[in-house]
């Protein structure tokens, strides 16, 4: 291929390359394109929701199939998810005005007595990147903190991650208060972490282990899914 | 200093180290969250006792208590400026505890990863990393470790910082990285891609390998993979016991002593002259590798089928060291 051909000019592409490009330049991490992309298509007076979802959640979903499948690892998909943010930050004042629904609020910590902190990182780029919105506790949280972010009623999925095996059992304690507290119905409950597996996630009464960070996205786009779906029945 | 790693491998053929530090010292009462490297100043008799532990139970080698003691782990605990104080005296105990053992004990200067990511995709500039690096060799090797550590290492990038760092203060060194990921470090690396890195770098460990993980039979896989890729130095076999279970509400390590001893066997069968144990290895398995290591010779290469069946199930079906045979996906044209 010569040099002249590979230069695509992306304001020359028709709207399905345009997006089509959104994702492959998502997969290569390539930030200045992803806004230049995301204003082009806003000038042609795409709707930020759509611009959102067919561009760049859909193109992050690619990225995290392939990081699910072992053929994209962490470096890649950090800076796919910082190329995201690139984007995110153009489309996010324009979605809050539009009121455009939104895919839902995370809140997530690393339990007490564990700072471990590249996990619980990863899965918050990741669910950004997937257009949630995100707040992080930070590490070494007692219950207390969990409960008090619940309690603002702006979350709709709590999770925790541990990455020793003798903190994972906090997960439970912070599950059992909600349970004594009447709330643990309202939230979605994801966990992770290195020495979890399903049957502990199962044993310690959470919605669901996650595997890795993109897991973590899916479960938690599905779980959204199901609330709506029971809010409209 | 690494005459007496070179010296063990030429009488021995091989050298037991020791197993896990964590799990050892949750037994006498370290609390989740608090910084093993405290106890190196408060609780130096559990940390005698701990390196005594791998010593009585027949280990060559032993690492030191510092592995999370740079500045920038310490840092979470307010204490970054102990780093090469609190290096140097887990290496002071560790000398001690060697020289009374009679005979050739080597301390190993444990040095863990800083926990950042480097740049570009994280904040941890290379210089920085060097810089927390060699404080801490600076610590260790003052307090008399006679071989540096460098373990559970996911990124390229931080391996190079750390050898880079020792290499300033010309201190001889081992360095493994953890392969957890669909048999791939975190970071990406495969274990014949580590091959390639220890190849092209510029001070070179004594020798290089695997620690930690998912399970013993990935990481007997990883150390094929490397045998495979020729390497012109020893390699480190330091397997988890077994896979973490939650009975009860506790957590339990599910390989035994007997499976850890057939583990170290197989592990030299795969081309391994330096093993031992990780997360969950206690000094029953150590006595145990150490009997199963000396009863018997080094066998033939095992193959992966004869690793699944004889330490469990891989935890993936791949680890990227054999062609993708499978869909790739259709690219568009590349911008660059």
């Amino acid at each position: 291929m010569s040099e002249e051909e590979d230069e695509i000019i992306l304001s020359e592409l028709s709207d399905e390359e345009l997006t089509l490009q959104m994702h492959d330049d998502l997969y290569d991490g390539l930030k200045e394109e992803i806004e230049e992309g995301v204003n082009i298509l806003l000038e042609r007076g795409w709707q930020p929701y759509d611009v959102l979802t067919k561009a760049l959640v859909e193109g992050m979903r690619i990225v995290g199939i392939d990081f699910r499948d072992g053929i994209l690892f962490v470096p890649e998909v950090l800076l796919a998810a910082n190329a995201m943010k690139g984007g995110m930050a153009i489309l996010k004042p324009l979605l809050a005005e539009t009121g455009a629904p939104r895919l839902g609020n995370m809140v997530i910590g690393t339990v007490k007595g564990d700072i471990h902190d590249i996990g619980k990182n990863l899965v918050t780029m990741m669910m950004e990147g997937a257009g949630f919105e995100v707040k992080d506790l930070g590490i070494n949280n007692p219950v207390e903190n969990y409960i008090e972010a619940l309690e603002t009623g702006e979350f709709d999925i709590l999770g925790m991650s541990a990455l020793l095996t003798t903190t994972m059992p906090y997960m439970k304690v912070v599950i059992d208060t909600m349970v004594e507290k009447g709330m643990r119905d309202d939230y979605t409950v994801l966990v992770g972490g290195a020495p979890l597996n399903e049957e502990f996630g199962k044993a310690i009464g959470a919605d669901a282990y996650c595997r890795d960070a993109a897991v973590a996205v899916e479960t938690a786009k599905e779980f959204m899914a199901k609330k709506h779906n029971q809010v409209s029945a | 200093m690494s005459e007496k790693l070179q010296k063990l491998l030429d009488t021995q053929g091989w050298i037991l180290t020791d197993g896990a530090t964590g799990t050892n010292l949750f037994n006498m009462g370290l609390e989740a969250g608090e910084a093993p490297e405290m106890w190196n100043d408060w609780h130096p008799d559990r940390i005698t006792k701990l390196y005594q532990g791998a010593v009585d139970a027949g280990s060559d080698m032993f690492l030191t208590n510092s592995f999370g003691g740079n500045a920038a782990r310490l840092k979470l605990h307010n204490a970054q400026s102990r780093a090469r104080e609190l290096s140097r005296i887990s290496a002071e105990i560790g000398r001690e505890v060697a020289d009374k053992a009679g005979r050739d004990v080597i301390v190993a200067g444990s040095m863990g990863p800083t926990g950042d990511i480097m740049l570009p995709v994280g904040t941890l500039s290379h210089a920085d990393a060097v810089e927390i690096f060699e404080e801490q060799a600076t610590g260790l090797v003052e307090g008399g470790a006679d071989v540096l550590w460098v373990e559970t290492i996911s990124a390229p990038e931080e391996y190079a910082a750390a050898a880079e760092a020792i290499g300033n203060i010309g201190a001889p060194w081992c360095g493994t990285m953890s392969f957890d990921t669909a048999g791939r470090t975190m970071m990406g690396v495969t274990s014949n891609g580590m091959v390639d890195m220890v190849n092209g770098m510029d001070y070179k460990p004594f020798a290089f390998g695997a620690n930690c993980g998912v399970g013993a039979s990935d990481l007997l896989r990883t150390i094929l993979g490397m045998s495979a890729a020729n390497p012109d130095r020893p390699l480190i076999a330091k397997g988890n016991a077994g896979i973490p279970k939650y009975v009860d509400g506790h957590i339990h390590y599910n390989g035994t002593p007997t499976l850890m001893a057939e583990y170290a066997v197989l592990a030299r069968d795969c081309g391994a002259s330096i093993i031992g144990g990780c997360c969950g290895t206690m000094p029953e398995h150590l006595a145990a590798m150490r009997k199963s290591l000396e009863s018997t010779q080094k066998g033939e290469t095992p193959d992966l089928a004869l690793i699944a069946e004889r330490m469990g199930d891989f935890s993936s079906a791949d680890d990227g060291t054999t062609a993708r045979t499978g869909e790739t996906r259709t690219r568009r044209r590349r911008r660059d």
